[in-house]
C-alpha cells in the first residue's frame, strides 16, 4: 500500500516536471516580451534591447533557458519578471490569496455537493430532488464569468437592504486596513463571502450531481438490503454502508473537480480584483513573461497533483480492496 | 418495459450494447427514440438547441439590422423598437451582434465537440487494443494533459495565433478537450478486445487499425454520441471563457464570450449589453445538458444514474463512473 502511494507519487512529480516544461516552452516559444519594448515611444536604442534581451536569457536555446530556471528554483529563485521584478517575492502574497479562495471553496463544495446528491438520491423523484437537480443544471451550464457577475447583485441588494456596503465584490482587502488580526479576519471576510460563493456553488452542483448517482447504484444494492436484514436501521444502514460505498467514486472525481476549480478560480480572481495566481496568470501572459506562467503553471500542477495523490489516499481509505 | 429490461441486463452492467432484439421486440433506433421521447426535458433541450442554431444561422435574413450597421441616431438604446434587444454604445444592435457570436460561438462548439470526440475514440481505443507501451505512453501523454488546465495552455499559446484563422482557435480546444473520453474509451477496448467477434476479425487476419474501426469503435457509438453532445455544450463553454479574456476569438470576428466580455463593465447601468449574450449563452449550455443526460438515458439506460426500475435489473456495478486516475 505504502509502495503504492509512493509510487503514484514520484509519477507525479515526473509529471509536474513535464507539464512546468511543456509550460515554460509553449510560453518561450509564443512570448516576445522584446516586442512590446520597441513599440514604445521614443524607441529604445538597440543596445538596450540587446541588453534586455541578453538580461532574460532570450539568446539562450529553450532547454537551457528552462533548466536555468529550474536550477534558481531549486535555490527559491522563480527568475526575475519581464519588468524585473523578483517573481519570489510576490509569490507567497499571491499564493495566500488563490490558496485561501480554492481551499474554503473546494471545502464547501464537496461538503454540501455530496450532502446535497445524498439527499436527492433518497428522495428521488421528489420536489427536493427535482430542485437540486434544475439547480445543478442551471449552475454547470453558467460560465463563472457570468455567475460572478450575476451574483454581485444579490450582494448589491443585501448591501441597499441592511445600509451599509458589508459584502464587498472588488478586491480582497481594505486597502490599507490597520487594526488587530481578529478585526483584519472579519475585513477578509466581508471581501472572501460572495467570491468564494461563485467558485463553492459551481462546486456544489458538480459534486452533487455525482454523488446522486453515486448513491442511486448503491440504493439499490444487495448489501444494502442485506445490513438492513441483519437489523440496522435503514438511516444507519444508509450512512454506515451506503454513504462509503458511494463516496468511492467520489475520490476519483475530485482530482478532476479541482482542475475545473482552479480554471474557475482563475475567472473568479479577475472578475472580483483579487490578486492571485490567476490572475497573474493572466497578466503573465498579456505582459508575455515566461517566469511568471511557468511559476503559475508549476503551482497549478503542483495543486494538481497533491489533489490527485490526495485522491489515491482517500480510495484507499474508502475502499479496503485497494490496501492488499 | 419487457424489452427494456431486455436491454437492461446486459451482462455486467458491460458499457457495450449488445441489444440484439428479439424478433417481433421493436428495433434498437425505434427503442432509443421512444425511451428518448419519454423524457420531456430532454426533448425540450433538442428543441431549444435547434432552435438556437437555426436562429444564429437564418435570423439575419428577416432581422431589421445587420451586425455590421451601426445606428447612428439610436446609442445605448434600451430593448424595444425595431432594435429587439436594444443598441450598443456604437448603435450597434445588440440582436444582429448576438446572433452573430451565437453563430461563431456554436460553430466553434460543434466543431470542437466532433473532433475532440473522434481524437479520444482513436487515442483511447489505439491504447486499449495495442496495450504495451503504445498504452503506457498514449495513457502517460492523457495525464500530463489533465495536469495542465487546457484554459492555461490555451491562454499562454493564443499570442501564437492572433492574426490568425479562428479555425487554429478550434483546433487548441479539440486538442485539450479529448483526454477524459479517451481514458473511458481505453476502459471499454479492454472489455472489447476480448470479445469473440474482435478475436475472430483478428485470426482472420485483419489489420489492427481496421478492427479498431470495424469492430471496436462502433461498438462505442452510444458513449461517443453522447460524449460529442455534451462536449459541444463544454466547448462553448471553453470558447466563451478564452474570448472574455481576449484569448479565444479575436476582435474582427465576435462571440458570445467576448459580447459578454464588453458587456461586463455595464451590467448594472445597461443591463441588455450583459445579460442577452449571457442569458443565450447559459439557454444553449444548459439544454445541450439536458439533451445529453437524456440521450444518454436513452441510448444507454445502464450507465449511472438511470431510472432505479431499470436499475433492479441489472446487477453488479457500472464501470463508468470509475473512470479516473486510478488505472
Amino acid at each position: 500500500m505504502i509502495g503504492f502511494l509512493l509510487r503514484r507519487l514520484a509519477n507525479y512529480v515526473v509529471l509536474c516536471l513535464a507539464a512546468t516544461f511543456l509550460a515554460f516552452a509553449l510560453a518561450s516559444a509564443t512570448f516576445d516580451p522584446i516586442a512590446i519594448l520597441q513599440q514604445r515611444n521614443p524607441p529604445p536604442p538597440a543596445a538596450v534591447l540587446d541588453a534586455k534581451r541578453a538580461d532574460l536569457h532570450l539568446d539562450q536555446p529553450v532547454p537551457q533557458r528552462f533548466l536555468t530556471w529550474v536550477g534558481g528554483v531549486a535555490h527559491g529563485d522563480f527568475g526575475r519578471t519581464v519588468t524585473d521584478r523578483s517573481v519570489v517575492e510576490e509569490l507567497p502574497r499571491r499564493v495566500g490569496v488563490s490558496l485561501r479562495l480554492f481551499l474554503i471553496g473546494v471545502v464547501l463544495g464537496v461538503g454540501f455537493g455530496v450532502l446535497l446528491g445524498v439527499i436527492s438520491a433518497i428522495r428521488q423523484y421528489r420536489l427536493s430532488d427535482y430542485l437540486a437537480t434544475l439547480f445543478s443544471f442551471v449552475i454547470l451550464s453558467t460560465p463563472v464569468f457570468v455567475l460572478g457577475t450575476l451574483l454581485k447583485q444579490p450582494a448589491q441588494g443585501f448591501n441597499d437592504l441592511i445600509g451599509t456596503n458589508y459584502l464587498q465584490t472588488l478586491g480582497e482587502q481594505t486597502p490599507g486596513f490597520q487594526g488587530s488580526w481578529f478585526a483584519s479576519l472579519g475585513d477578509r471576510l466581508r471581501y472572501l463571502i460572495v467570491p468564494t460563493a461563485t467558485i463553492a456553488l459551481g462546486q456544489i452542483a458538480y459534486y452533487s450531481r455525482y454523488q446522486r448517482s453515486a448513491m442511486l447504484d448503491v440504493l439499490g444494492s444487495d448489501f444494502l438490503r442485506t445490513a438492513q436484514a441483519k437489523g440496522l436501521t435503514r438511516r444507519r444502514a444508509l450512512f454506515k454502508h451506503g454513504l462509503r460505498t458511494a463516496l468511492i467514486p467520489m475520490a476519483t472525481l475530485f482530482a478532476f473537480g479541482f482542475g475545473l476549480l482552479i480554471t474557475g478560480g482563475t475567472f473568479t480572481e479577475r472578475i472580483f480584483g483579487w490578486y492571485g495566481m490567476g490572475d497573474w496568470l493572466i497578466t503573465g501572459v498579456v505582459s508575455q513573461d515566461a517566469n511568471i506562467v511557468a511559476t503559475v503553471t508549476l503551482f497549478i500542477a503542483v495543486l494538481v497533483l497533491v489533489s490527485g495523490w490526495l485522491s489515491d489516499v482517500l480510495y484507499a481509505v474508502l475502499d479496503p480492496r485497494v490496501r492488499v | 418495459m419487457v424489452t427494456l429490461t431486455e436491454d437492461g441486463a446486459t451482462p455486467g452492467g458491460s458499457p457495450v450494447d449488445t441489444s440484439v432484439a428479439a424478433e417481433r421486440s421493436p428495433s434498437r433506433s425505434r427503442l432509443v427514440l421512444r425511451r428518448f421521447l419519454r423524457r420531456k426535458p430532454a426533448l425540450i433541450g433538442l428543441v431549444v438547441v435547434v432552435l438556437l442554431y437555426a436562429a444564429a444561422f437564418l435570423s439575419p435574413l428577416f432581422a431589421p439590422w445587420d451586425y455590421a450597421e451601426p445606428d447612428y441616431t439610436a446609442f445605448l438604446q434600451p430593448p424595444g423598437g425595431t432594435h429587439w434587444f436594444g443598441t450598443t454604445k456604437i448603435g450597434e444592435d445588440v440582436f444582429a451582434q448576438v446572433m452573430r457570436g451565437l453563430q461563431k460561438s456554436l460553430t466553434i462548439g460543434l466543431l470542437v465537440g466532433l473532433i475532440s470526440t473522434s481524437l479520444a475514440a482513436v487515442v483511447g481505443a489505439a491504447a486499449g487494443y495495442f496495450g504495451g507501451w503504445t498504452d503506457r505512453v498514449l495513457m502517460w501523454l492523457v495525464d500530463l494533459l489533465l495536469v495542465l488546465p487546457s484554459f492555461l495552455v490555451i491562454a499562454v499559446a493564443s499570442p501564437a495565433f492572433k492574426g490568425q484563422s479562428w479555425l487554429i482557435f478550434v483546433l487548441l480546444l479539440a486538442g485539450f478537450s479529448w483526454m477524459i473520453t479517451a481514458r473511458i474509451v481505453r476502459g471499454m477496448t479492454l472489455t472489447l478486445r476480448e470479445r469473440e467477434y474482435v478475436k475472430a476479425a483478428r485470426f482472420m487476419g485483419q489489420a489492427p487499425f481496421r478492427i479498431i474501426a470495424k469492430h471496436i469503435v462502433p461498438n462505442m457509438a452510444s458513449l461517443l454520441i453522447i460524449d460529442a453532445t455534451v462536449t459541444v455544450g463544454a466547448a462553448v463553454l471553453s470558447e466563451t471563457g478564452l474570448s472574455f479574456f481576449g484569448f479565444g476569438v479575436q476582435p474582427p470576428d465576435v462571440s458570445l464570450g467576448t459580447l459578454i466580455a464588453s458587456g461586463t463593465e455595464s451590467a448594472i447601468t445597461y443591463p441588455w449589453l450583459f445579460y442577452v449574450p449571457a442569458g443565450f449563452l447559459v439557454v444553449f449550455v444548459l439544454s445541450v445538458n439536458l439533451f445529453g443526460d437524456g440521450l444518454r438515458d436513452a441510448l444507454d439506460p445502464s450507465a449511472a444514474g438511470s431510472r432505479k426500475r431499470d436499475k433492479k435489473v441489472k446487477k453488479g456495478k457500472t464501470g463508468k463512473t470509475g473512470t479516473g486516475a486510478q488505472a
